[in-house]
């Protein structure tokens, strides 16, 4: 036979180039993290306590884990309104995660460490951002499917979608948790 | 949404084993395409990978053109050029090149060879070109994907472009731009607006690169044709994959040292500066490390010279067995040496920084892993000169360029051992030893990979031959061009002249250099010239070539010229088709080659 005939074990393509894109977002904060490392060996560091806020920000983000876990459940059985529901609760969780990463911020300028002051603070600031920049581009891969959720014309039955974003989503979460438990161990 | 139509279209691919799914995928999909989806906005590997080509011809042609703007100064620091004003205007007051805009020629040309041209232009092209076509795909694993990395390109370049016109000039603090230099505008003119410019082109050229080396992963590793095991591949196949993962692996680390240092120029940070003095004034920065930028910077950028060159190596290793008419020698040793620079690759970066400060007992681990790369590498070439060794050598310009790059290859290999020993590196760094160092093993070698690979695909692309005798002059003149520009160099750098200096005329001791200089900028104009020669056989062949009466001009056995002479979107018309056997079945049982495509016979020898 003369065909092309792809084994059906294998993972569909864009789940593979989500596990590559996953390990080049890795390598990025490897790259800051590890800066943040070589930094802390040198003179003039200083210590602080992360904002408390950061703690709620991460209950948030592993609720989130949860809901969109079950979206895709929903998303299987063909349950279409919880899916929406649930993918919505999920984003908001999102959002919700962002604000309390900014009122972080908020907490460390009126302590008397803005961006600009030592070191040890801006690193906080620079990694914290990076982070929350790609948890809104999770925001707003879920902004489309729930868009896409809503059309009648073409519909979509494929769980490839669901997936790939459940699997991003699962990834921001753990490095965040990464993240949290770098600065805490590393201050 | 087009990615929706992607998503469908993979699965088809997937899900459909009947042909109708694939009839599909290759041609009713794409009936009613409009000039702009097909030439401009185009999904097709193909065209993406002609847009990257000649949009890398472009930067070729600029960069290039720096160089000799600055070899002039070079070689003829007493001249006057009444011309150079009138195209540079008070950047070349007097007919005579400023300071500023020595520096600024002398990074632009450093940045635009090797991310625009040898990067994009050379792993662009040919990654997109061949991936598809020699794994038997019908187009890479996410063509949308594939279509924002070309155009994410496009816009790095044109805010590259943009950062050469504004009034204070591009960036000047060298292609490595590194802190405090560059972090402060007061610093010097570059380093105003010149250098935002800079880091965001490249911020989006990093995108570029990472979606296109996402690409060219999944669709290597999920998309091979029936039968088409890793170990059939054609070794240019497997020097992309590597190529792609250092890519993912090490531009995301050079994206977070650009992003420290955009905050550190607007944020009022300090990641990298401390204790500085501007203009008699004292900055408020301190705590930071200038030296922190450097190893983020060397992390990608060791890695990057790999990026490089390993197209060039799988290019030249296809095209060196096609024109010997004799099977690669050593197809795994080949693949294990790939794959040992590319993890080397990763653990060498400090050997740029031996004069930093480092710790010396470091720098002797790092010592030792950079001379082990001289066993990959001297495998590859044992291997090169063995699969030509005897064999029926049929020299088109690919092939020689092929063999030129295995000379230049050698020749800028065997300074590395040198400049890899920290010790001998006390007095070798930064002087026009480690110039013609890199520009030999680097610069010129992935060039004659990448003059190799066009010659020799040139007729997949566009259906048509490039003229034979015009790339015969091509070669020759670079060559020995190319020789006689580097070589010396190595005496002019053992001398200890340092390099990225503006004027020697005040050094008695590199007095003796002078007639040197002015030679090498006489090479380096002709030699150039001789480029704009292959740019226009390049073009003029595009409408004017001799046509392609066959579909498979070389007599490979590769999968691409099983295709059409001009394969549509899609590649092959009827069913993708099933490989047998590995790419380098040359001169076997009596036959002169055996297509990938052909069964093994109960009565073959084994190979």
């Amino acid at each position: 036979m003369m065909t092309m005939n792809a084994p059906k074990n294998k993972l569909h393509p864009h789940k593979y180039s989500l596990w590559i894109a996953m390990a080049s977002i890795t390598m990025m904060f490897i790259g800051f993290t590890s800066a943040y490392v070589v930094k802390r060996s040198q003179a003039n560091w200083l210590a602080f306590e992360l904002p408390a806020i950061f703690y709620v920000s991460t209950v948030l983000i592993l609720l989130s884990s949860l809901t969109i876990y079950l979206a895709g459940r929903q998303f299987k059985a063909r349950n279409m309104s919880a899916y929406k529901q649930l993918i919505t609760l999920t984003a908001l969780l999102g959002l919700g995660f962002v604000v309390c990463q900014f009122i972080g911020f908020a907490d460390l300028k009126s302590n008397g460490l803005p961006l600009s002051s030592t070191v040890s603070a801006s690193f906080i600031y620079v990694i914290v951002g990076a982070h929350v920049l790609h948890v809104l581009g999770g925001v707003a891969v879920l902004m489309v499917m729930f868009v896409r959720a809503f059309r009648t014309r073409i519909r979509t039955y494929s769980t490839i979608p669901i997936e790939v974003a459940s699997t991003y989503w699962h990834f921001v979460g753990g490095l965040w948790i990464y993240l949290l438990i770098f600065f805490s161990l590393a201050r | 949404m087009s990615n929706e139509a992607t998503l469908h279209s993979q699965e088809s691919l997937h899900h459909g084993h009947d042909d109708h799914g694939h009839g599909h995928d290759g041609h009713d999909h794409h009936h009613e395409e409009t000039f702009i989806s097909k030439y401009v906005f185009s999904m097709d590997h193909k065209m993406i990978a002609k847009q990257f080509l000649i949009t890398g011809i472009i930067w070729a042609i600029i960069g290039a053109f720096f160089s000799v703007l600055f070899r002039l100064q070079l070689g003829f620091p007493d001249a006057t050029f009444p011309w150079l004003e009138s195209i540079l205007g008070h950047w070349a007051e007097g007919g005579r090149i400023t300071p500023e805009a020595y520096y600024a020629l002398v990074t632009m040309h450093g940045t635009i060879l090797v991310f625009f041209v040898l990067t994009a232009g050379l792993s662009g092209t040919f990654s997109n070109l061949l991936i598809p076509l020699q794994v038997g795909a019908r187009d890479m694993a996410s063509p949308f994907m594939n279509m924002l990395s070309y155009w994410f390109f496009f816009t790095a370049s044109l805010v590259m472009m943009s950062s050469l016109f504004v009034q204070t000039g591009p960036a000047s603090g060298g292609w490595t731009s590194y802190p405090p230099l560059s972090a402060l505008g007061d610093a010097s003119i570059g380093s105003k607006i010149g250098m935002d410019l800079w880091l965001i082109s490249m911020a989006l050229f990093v995108v570029s690169s990472l979606l296109g080396s996402l690409n060219y992963i999944s669709t290597i590793l999920n998309m091979r044709t029936k039968g088409m095991s890793m170990t059939k591949m054609p070794l240019t196949i497997w020097s992309f994959l590597f190529t792609a993962v250092l890519g993912v692996l090490s531009f995301p680390v050079l994206l977070s040292g650009f992003v420290l240092l955009l905050f550190d120029r607007h944020g009022g940070t300090s990641f990298y500066l401390s204790e500085l003095f501007v203009q008699g004034k004292v900055l408020p920065n301190e705590g930071g490390s200038a030296i922190l930028y450097q190893h983020l910077f060397w992390f990608l950028g060791h890695p990057e010279v790999y990026i490089i060159i390993l197209p060039a190596m799988g290019m030249v290793s296809e095209i060196l067995a096609v024109n010997s008419r004799k099977p690669i020698f050593g197809y795994l040793a080949m693949v294990g040496s790939m794959f040992a620079i590319t993890v080397l690759a990763f653990l060498v970066w400090a050997h740029h920084m031996f004069v930093t400060g480092l710790n010396p007992f470091l720098g002797a681990f790092f010592v030792l892993l950079t001379l082990l790369i001289a066993v990959p590498s001297a495998i590859k070439v044992f291997n090169w000169i063995t699969t030509i060794w005897r064999g029926n050598i049929r020299f088109t310009p690919a092939s020689l360029f092929s063999i030129g790059f295995v000379s230049t290859f050698i020749s800028g290999g065997l300074t590395g051992i040198w400049l890899g020993n920290s010790a001998i590196d006390i007095h070798l760094h930064d002087t026009y030893f480690v110039i013609a160092h890199f520009h030999i093993v680097m610069g010129v070698s992935a060039f004659f990979g990448m003059f190799a690979g066009v010659y020799h695909w040139f007729p997949k692309m566009y259906g048509r031959y490039m003229n034979q005798t015009l790339g015969f002059i091509h070669f020759w003149i670079t060559l020995v061009g190319a020789y006689l520009i580097f070589w010396p160099m190595h005496y002019q750098g053992m001398a200890g002249m340092p390099r990225r200096y503006f004027d020697y005329s005040n050094w008695a001791s590199f007095n003796q250099f002078e007639g040197l200089n002015a030679f090498i900028s006489f090479v380096v104009i002709i030699v150039f010239a001789t480029q704009l020669l292959f740019v226009f056989n390049f073009f003029y062949s595009i409408f004017k070539g001799r046509k392609l009466t066959t579909t498979n001009p070389w007599a490979a056995t590769t999968l691409e010229w099983t295709t059409p002479i001009n394969p549509g979107h899609g590649n092959w018309p009827g069913e993708i088709p099933e490989v047998h056997r590995w790419a380098y079945d040359y001169s076997k049982d009596g036959k002169d080659f055996i297509p990938q495509t052909v069964p093994v016979s109960p009565d073959e020898s084994g190979h």
